[in-house]
């Protein structure tokens, strides 16, 4: 128990003070870095709960795709870091407001929060050792909310149409290889065979 | 709070501990040395390719030069640039060394020979796989040198986008086996290897592999002729020998890996007389030899992709392929009755 604890404490602390450090390194290039670590270790408590399946895909979904991303943006934006200093006083009171509003609601709903006593029974009983978790998952998933999840993935599957239909423009003049046409063509819509005498030329 | 005892802190701690290190030693170093051998391997194969002699000066048939080129860059000294980004230079080689060595704690060499047989081991070789862009983008971005940074974005563009369609060829050996657990995902392919059923997937899986270790044809990241060495190029001494051998970790991983996917693992070919004699780990160690022996063949003969074709091999004809085969697989599971049960 005493490993286990020490796992919990150490992940824990790791990513409190990373998300910590999200929000106040000055490169923002550190603070995507640190935003990793924080999924990093959030992705070590879901194991200690016994939550594999989800902590793999922590990693898999928001490590190893999203923040690439987000650092892949974040490395090729043009910041000054002056210049981002400057307006900090100025907004400053905007971010408080909505950082203390927030702080509000979330204890608001934390302290309304009570387990239905059906809940009770559960957490008092964990998954037994032979269960696979992404097993139970999936049986859940698939059966009970299978119209939430698919509703989930079409909101997903418009956001992304919509993205890409908002960034798709066709600009003139840009030649790009078409494969096809390549592969199709022929010997003789290609090269012509001349006869040049000598001295004349074409 | 029970007492505390020094036979309850060795037995139930310390004792395990050490166990569990020296199990871990016993796949790091053979690792280690496979990884130096295989860059005396790739060598040799390669100047047999181009009819050359290769290293043969340092040992017999110069097998101890990958050591010799270990010991000159570990006595040459360290740069780190003026403009680097001095942390995150350092931090970079060391992440992708690790993550190319904490990936073999999964892999079984045998029936029942594996370090940790957790029941996610797909997932985890595939999230391991999928951070290893964090060390190149980041030793590119720390160097702040141009050469550097445009390596590793287009590294960073390229592995994410091989990634899906490696995903995907996952999902559908996932639906022949029923069971995410690697060791479950070879007995499987007892009586036929997933890679005749699934010999396309095996084909776009491989080359996906090339694409996410930055091999030929597609190791645009480090196109000499353009980018000089790309994101290794300020790194020297340990620094460059911890990435270099991160890469070459990585490409034994992903032969492993397919092994494990679509060659059976452990297993013969057929479960018969002289081939069951052989041990497991010798049949094993066989298959990645040969698909190492691939990457070498494939770097020998292919010239170099252009970016934007490399681009649309992987989302325009690996993703729409692999799609398909996940849609093919499920519904041939789902008419002739296949569906692997809950066990």
């Amino acid at each position: 128990m005493i490993v286990q604890a020490f796992c919990f404490y150490l992940f824990a602390f790791i990513t409190i003070a990373s998300g910590v450090m999200v929000i106040s390194a000055r490169n923002p290039v550190h603070s995507v870095l640190f935003l990793i670590l924080a999924f990093f270790n959030s992705a070590g408590l879901f194991v200690l709960l016994g939550a594999e399946f989800l902590a793999m895909i922590l990693v898999i979904v928001y490590v190893g795709a999203v923040a690439v991303l987000f650092l892949f943006v974040v490395m090729m934006l043009d910041i000054n870091f002056v210049e981002l200093r400057e307006g900090f006083l100025q907004y400053m009171p905007l971010g408080a407001t909505i950082g203390i509003i927030l702080l509000i609601e979330l204890l608001a709903v934390l302290g309304a929060w009570s387990l239905s006593p059906a809940g009770d029974t559960i957490s008092a009983a964990p998954i037994a050792a032979d269960q696979e978790n992404t097993r139970l998952l999936g049986g859940v998933l698939y059966t009970r909310y299978i119209y939430l999840f698919q509703a989930a993935g079409m909101i997903l599957l418009v956001a992304m149409i919509g993205a890409i239909v908002l960034t798709h423009r066709v600009r003139e003049g840009v030649r790009k290889q078409k494969i096809a046409d390549q592969v199709h063509r022929r010997r003789d819509e290609a090269v012509a065979l001349v006869k040049v005498k000598s001295g004349q030329g074409l | 709070m029970a007492e505390f005892s020094w036979t309850l802190l060795w037995f139930d701690y310390l004792w395990p501990l050490i166990i569990l290190l020296l199990l871990v030693l016993a796949i790091v170093v053979p690792l280690l040395v496979a990884v130096a051998m295989f860059t005396w391997f790739e060598r040799k194969v390669m100047a047999a390719m181009h009819l050359r002699m290769g290293p043969n000066v340092v040992g017999p048939f110069g097998l101890l030069q990958a050591f010799a080129d270990g010991l000159k860059l570990f006595v040459k000294e360290t740069i780190v640039p003026s403009g680097a980004n001095k942390v995150v230079f350092i931090i970079a080689p060391m992440i992708t060394f690790t993550l190319a060595l904490v990936a073999w704690a999964v892999i079984p060499f045998d029936e029942g020979v594996v370090l940790s047989n957790i029941n996610v081991g797909v997932l985890y070789l595939f999230a391991v796989s999928s951070l290893g862009v964090y060390g190149i983008v980041m030793s590119g971005w720390a160097s702040n040198s141009r050469y550097a940074f445009l390596g590793a974005m287009r590294s960073a563009a390229q592995m994410v986008s091989y990634e899906v369609s490696i995903g995907f060829i996952l999902v559908t050996v996932l639906l022949i086996v029923g069971s995410l657990n690697l060791s479950d995902i070879v007995e499987a392919q007892r009586n036929v290897w997933f890679v005749i059923p699934l010999f396309p997937m095996a084909v776009i899986f491989f080359i996906s592999a090339l694409a996410e270790t930055n091999r030929h044809p597609f190791d645009l990241p480090e196109a000499e002729a353009e980018l000089v060495a790309g994101y290794q190029v300020e790194y020297s001494s340990m620094t460059f020998a911890l990435l270099f051998l991160g890469e070459n970790a990585n490409i034994i991983l992903m032969s492993a890996m397919t092994a494990v996917l679509f060659l059976g693992g452990w297993l013969p070919p057929i479960d018969i007389a002289p081939f069951n004699w052989i041990p497991g780990w010798i049949w094993f160690f066989g298959k990645i030899l040969i698909l190492l022996y691939f990457f070498v063949w494939v770097r020998a003969t292919f010239p170099r992709y252009r970016y934007d074709q490399l681009m649309r091999l992987g989302w325009k004809v690996f993703l729409p392929l692999s799609l398909f085969g996940v849609a093919l697989t499920a519904g041939v599971l789902v008419a002739f009755d296949l569906v692997p049960q809950a066990g």
